[in-house]
C-alpha cells in the first residue's frame, strides 16, 4: 500500500522525572533550566507511525511541534526515530503561556489540511497539563473521526481497526480515513534512537511556521489565577487497639 | 557525592569508605583517598580519634585517615567523614554503544578520553551475556541489536551546548572509524536512568542463573577481557555462563561465573586459577570489592610480602586484642 501521509503531533514538556516545583509568583511551575523532553504519549504516538511506515502502509511521516524554538530538539528526535520530515509552528515563550489544546488543535488542523494528511496521530494527553483535548478538539475541527486512548491499531481493508482503553475494559471501533488517533500508553513501546539515525536527522527538513501563517487567533481563553503544591501530608496516628481506632473514629464523626 | 555505585539503594557511607568503594564515577572523581578530607573513628582500646578535619590541604604529621579508609573496618571504626562535594553537573549526555570486538571497546576509550577528556565522567562496559540475562531475567530492553560488547560512556558537566557538541563530535568519530558499530544517546532522566539500569541490574540478573562466583580484578587494559575468554575455556559446560562487565575506564573487571547449584568442582577449576591468572600480569586480586573473609588468604597474589609483613605489624599495633572486625582482611601471622 504505502499510501499514507501520516501526521504526528509532538509535545515539549518537562521530562516527567524531574522534581516539579512552582514558581515564586504562584501562576505556574519553573521551566527555567529544568530538564524537559518529548512528551511519553507523543514518543508512542511517533513510534507507531514509524511501525506503519515499516509495514509499507504509510508512506510519510511529517512531525509538527507548536511552541517556543527550543520544539526543535523534541522535533529532531522524532525525525531521529524515524520521521520523514518536521514542522515547527513557532511561538513566543510568553504567548505560549497563554495557549492551549484549543488554538493547538486549530493550528494542526490547518496543518493537516495543507499537507493533505491522511491520518493525524497524537499523544492522549500531554504530561504538563494532562488536558487530554487536543486530539478529540483536532478531529472536531477536521470533521473527522476519532478513535482515542487507542492501544493496538490495525489497518483492515482499507479502514482501521482501533481497539481502545475505556472504563470498564477494552472497545473495538473501526474508522475510515481520514481520521485522528490518540496514543494510549500500552500502544506500543518507542524506539531508542540509533546513532546513524540521530545523524540522519539532523539533514532532514524542519520547515518553520507562525500561528498567523495558520490563521489561528492566539488570544488566550482560559486564565491561570493560582499554582499551589499539593497539601503536606501530614503524618498518622498508630492506635493500640481495635476499641481505640473506634474510638478515634467517633471523635472524627465517621461513625 | 563523588561517589556512585551499584549498591546506593543499600550501602552505609561510613561503610563505603571503611572499604575504599569504588563506584561507577571513580574515573572522574578518584577514589575515595582523595574525596574523604577527614575522618572521625573509633580505636580497639575505645580512644575516639578525631581526624575530621575540612581543610583541603593539611600536611601536619601522618595523615592518619587513610589508615581507616579501605582497611575494612580492623583498624578502626569510621563514626563521622568529611568529604568533599564537586559541584553537581548541570548537564548529563549518557551514550550506549555497541562493538564488535573488545579492541574496539579500547580504542573507543582512547576517543573518549581524547575527545571527551574533562566532561568524561563513566566508561562502562559490558558483554553480550550481560545483555542476555538483562533480557532474560529482567524483561530489559535492549536499545541496540545484538553486539558483542556494550560500552557506556556518560559525560557531566556545566554547560549543555558545550557538552553535546564535544559528545557528537566523539560520536561522529567512532562511528566513523568503525570503533562503534552502532549507539544510541540519551539526554532525558528518564532514558539515562534506563541505560544505567543495564549495566547496574547485571548483577542482579545474575542470581537467577543460580550460583554466582564474583571475582573483581585490576588488569592491565591488553589483557583485561582475555582472562574471560580464558576462563571460559577452562570451566565449559561447567558453567552456565561465565560473563565480564565493569569499570573498563579504570582497568576493573567484574569476572562473574554461574552454575545452577554450588558445585565444589567448579569453584576449585576458578581458584586459585583465576588469582594466578592475575598475579602473573601484576594485577590486583581485589580491585574494590576488598578482602573480607573470603579473599584474605590470597593477598600474597597482589602484595609483597614484607607489605603484608607490614600490614600484620600494624594491626597488632592497633589491636592487640583482635577484637575489630576480625579474621578478616589481613592474614594473621
Amino acid at each position: 500500500m504505502a499510501s499514507l501521509r501520516v501526521l504526528v503531533g509532538c509535545k515539549r514538556v518537562i521530562d516527567y522525572a524531574v522534581k516539579v516545583r512552582v514558581r515564586p509568583d504562584k501562576l505556574g511551575v519553573v521551566t527555567d533550566g529544568v530538564k524537559h523532553s518529548m512528551n511519553p504519549f507523543d514518543e508512542i504516538a511517533i513510534e507507531e507511525a514509524v511501525r506503519l511506515k515499516e509495514k509499507k502502509i504509510a508512506k510519510e511521516i511529517v512531525a509538527v511541534s507548536c511552541g517556543p524554538a527550543k520544539c526543535q530538539e523534541t522535533l529532531r528526535t522524532a525525525l531521529a526515530m524515524g520521521a520523514d520530515r518536521a514542522i515547527h509552528v513557532e511561538i513566543a515563550e510568553k504567548e505560549y503561556e497563554g495557549i492551549g489544546p484549543l488554538q493547538v488543535s486549530k493550528m494542526l488542523a490547518k496543518l493537516a489540511k495543507d499537507e493533505d494528511a491522511n491520518l493525524f496521530i497524537v499523544g492522549k494527553q500531554a504530561i504538563d497539563d494532562d488536558c487530554n483535548q487536543t486530539g478529540q478538539m483536532l478531529a472536531s475541527y477536521l470533521d473527522w473521526p476519532q478513535a482515542t486512548f487507542a492501544s493496538e491499531v490495525v489497518v483492515e481493508d482499507g479502514d482501521l481497526k482501533v481497539t481502545r482503553e475505556v472504563d470498564g475494559g477494552l472497545e473495538t471501533v473501526k474508522v475510515k480515513m481520514p481520521c485522528v488517533i490518540t496514543a494510549d500508553l500500552r500502544l506500543n513501546e518507542p524506539r531508542y534512537a540509533t546513532l546513524p539515525n540521530i545523524m540522519k536527522a539532523k539533514k532532514k527538513p524542519m520547515l518553520k511556521k507562525k500561528p498567523a501563517d495558520l490563521g489561528v487567533d492566539m488570544t488566550p481563553h482560559v486564565e491561570v489565577l493560582k499554582v499551589d503544591d499539593p497539601p503536606t501530608r501530614e503524618a498518622g496516628v498508630k492506635v493500640e487497639s481495635a476499641e481505640e481506632l473506634v474510638s478515634k473514629l467517633k471523635d472524627v464523626g465517621c461513625i | 557525592m563523588p561517589l556512585d555505585l551499584g549498591a546506593k539503594g543499600s550501602c552505609h557511607i561510613g561503610g563505603n569508605v571503611s572499604t575504599n568503594a569504588g563506584g561507577i564515577r571513580l574515573l572522574r572523581y578518584g577514589s575515595l583517598h582523595g574525596s574523604v578530607l577527614g575522618v572521625e573513628a573509633v580505636l580497639a582500646d575505645g580512644t575516639v580519634i578525631d581526624c575530621l578535619s575540612s581543610l583541603r590541604k593539611d600536611n601536619t604529621g601522618y595523615d592518619l585517615k587513610q589508615l581507616f579508609i579501605g582497611s575494612e573496618g580492623t583498624l578502626g571504626m569510621v563514626t563521622k567523614v568529611s568529604i568533599l562535594c564537586p559541584r553537581r553537573p548541570k548537564s548529563v549526555n549518557v551514550a550506549f554503544l555497541g562493538c564488535s570486538s573488545f579492541d574496539d571497546v579500547l580504542a573507543t576509550f582512547k576517543d573518549a578520553k581524547g575527545m571527551l577528556e574533562e566532561v568524561l565522567s563513566a566508561y562502562e562496559f559490558l558483554d553480550h551475556e550481560c545483555m542476555k540475562i538483562n533480557v532474560k531475567y529482567l524483561n530489559m530492553t535492549n536499545p541496540l541489536s545484538d553486539y558483542p560488547f556494550y560500552v557506556l560512556v556518560e559525560t557531566s558537566g556545566s554547560n549543555a551546548a558545550h557538552d553535546e557538541e564535544k559528545l557528537n563530535t566523539f560520536l561522529e568519530t567512532v562511528m566513523e572509524t568503525g570503533h562503534v558499530v552502532d549507539g544510541t544517546v540519551a539526554t532525558d532522566i528518564s532514558k539515562i536512568k534506563n541505560i544505567w539500569s543495564l549495566r547496574e541490574s547485571i548483577a542482579e540478573a545474575l542470581m537467577h542463573d543460580g550460583t554466582v562466583y564474583k571475582y573483581d580484578v585490576t588488569l592491565p587494559q591488553d589483557q583485561f577481557y582475555e582472562i574471560v575468554e580464558d576462563m571460559r575455556d577452562r570451566v565449559g559446560d561447567a558453567a552456565t555462563r561465565v560473563v565480564g562487565y565493569g569499570h573498563v575506564g579504570d582497568g576493573n573487571l567484574h569476572l562473574n561465573i554461574t552454575s545452577p547449584t554450588h558445585s565444589p568442582t567448579l569453584l576449585a577449576s576458578i581458584e586459585p586459577f583465576v588469582y594466578e591468572w592475575v598475579a602473573k600480569h601484576s594485577g590486583s586480586i581485589s580491585a574494590e570489592h576488598g578482602l573480607g573473609f573470603k579473599k584474605k588468604n590470597y593477598i600474597q597474589y597482589s602484595k609483597s610480602n614484607s607489605a603484608i609483613k607490614l600490614m600484620q605489624d600494624m594491626k597488632k599495633l592497633m589491636d592487640p586484642k583482635g577484637i575489630l572486625n576480625p579474621y578478616k582482611t589481613v592474614p594473621s601471622r
